[in-house]
């Protein structure tokens, strides 16, 4: 596993060639996978017996806020390689991972809101849920505008992963805002745990959604990891050789 | 590992623990200001003056909701299983606004001590069920003649 690791995915060069072996793989899947759950969840999907049509944003906001916090946790591990073994590959993998998850927080935070509306009463209240979600979006602008201002790679590098990291506390506090206080939010639905209090027809769909905004997100960040990889290789021979 | 990079693991890991614990007293010491509202159980020992803004959540006792005459002012009780309040409340309510439902409500006691409500907001369960089944459940929770 180690040696698959350092050999295949470390230096930029193998990263590059590996990504673009590995990609359309994931394009085709994730495709399957957005395709059955939007029409399955759209159309074949039983309305709910309280909500009736309106459920149905579920199937974007919950993978977007899932996504939204994994995209964080895997930026915040590649801030920790970053900091520790200066892989340049974890550092970009971190740049690009924070352009993606500012719009899936965003994206979770505004289906949030509609849905919020006719159900709730309202499109926002300051609950600990969804001030939490806020805070991750500000992590998230934070970041990247930390890295906007910083002109010295290593530098930029350096203090954003600091950043990343510090704000990693804030996902348990995300995830266990519903439990530890009273919120407006509603409890988890699902979990590792327990049996989930979706219907089975009404959870398959949002479970392929789920797998497909995530391999959405992979085959985005490695698309455009790759064109960082090539921009700040440019000089090298291998790159030079590529573009010929 | 080489010793420089274990020392500098070393000393993230327990930046992050001592934030984290750092992070853990302020939410701790914060814990009722960071709940949205109190349970009618919980207002009995917070001495909440009259005319002050206050949210209380709780369940929507079943069989309380009475509407008036011209239906614009609607009289039901929170609980939580332990307390009950009455609330007073004129205005449109959510979707899931029903007997049972959980809801957040904002507003103030009057002199007379009567609750207002300026905001009635549902919860949802978190229970996602299609509408043919819950009729199905419905009828037959219903006793048979």
């Amino acid at each position: 596993m180690f040696n698959w690791l350092t050999q295949y995915w470390l230096s930029p060069k193998s990263f590059y060639h590996a990504s673009g072996r590995l990609l359309p793989w994931l394009a085709f899947v994730c495709l399957l996978a957005l395709g059955y759950g939007s029409i399955a969840g759209l159309f074949f999907a039983p309305a709910d017996y309280q909500q009736g049509d309106g459920f149905r944003i579920m199937y974007v906001h919950v993978p977007s806020a899932f996504a939204a916090m994994a995209v964080y946790f895997l930026m915040a591990v590649s801030a920790l390689i970053t900091l520790v073994w200066r892989v340049k590959v974890a550092a970009i993998c971190m740049s690009v991972s924070a352009r993606i998850g500012v719009w899936f927080t965003l994206l979770a935070l505004i289906t949030g809101s509609l849905w919020g509306k006719p159900m709730w009463g309202t499109y926002w209240v300051w609950d600990a849920r969804l001030t939490s979600v806020l805070i991750l979006l500000f992590l998230y602008l934070g970041f990247i505008a930390l890295q906007s201002v910083i002109t010295d790679i290593q530098a930029r590098e350096r203090a954003s992963a600091i950043l990343a990291l510090i704000g990693v506390i804030n996902l348990p506090i995300i995830h266990y805002s519903v439990i530890w206080w009273n919120t407006l939010h509603q409890g988890p639905s699902l979990s590792a745990f327990a049996q989930p209090t979706i219907a089975a027809a009404m959870l398959w769909p949002l479970l392929a959604m789920i797998t497909g905004f995530l391999l959405f997100f992979a085959v985005i960040l490695l698309w455009r990891m790759r064109n960082h990889i090539l921009l700040r290789e440019m000089r090298t021979q291998w790159v030079e050789a590529l573009i010929k | 590992m080489n010793p420089l990079r274990r020392r500098k693991l070393i000393g993230i890991v327990l930046i992050l623990l001592a934030l984290a614990a750092a992070a853990a007293l302020i939410l701790f010491a914060l814990r009722q200001n960071i709940n949205l509202f109190y349970t009618p159980t919980q207002l009995q020992h917070a001495h909440v003056q009259a005319n002050t803004p206050v949210r209380i959540g709780g369940y929507v006792q079943k069989h309380s909701v009475q509407y008036d005459a011209s239906g614009a002012s609607v009289n039901f009780a929170i609980t939580d299983r332990l307390n009950n309040l009455r609330v007073n409340y004129q205005g449109v309510l959510p979707t899931l606004f029903r007997e049972g439902q959980g809801v957040v409500v904002t507003g103030h006691f009057n002199q007379a001590h009567q609750f207002i409500a300026d905001q009635v907001l549902a919860k949802h369960d978190a229970k996602y069920m299609p509408a043919s089944v819950a009729k199905m459940l419905a009828a037959q929770a219903r006793p048979r003649t």
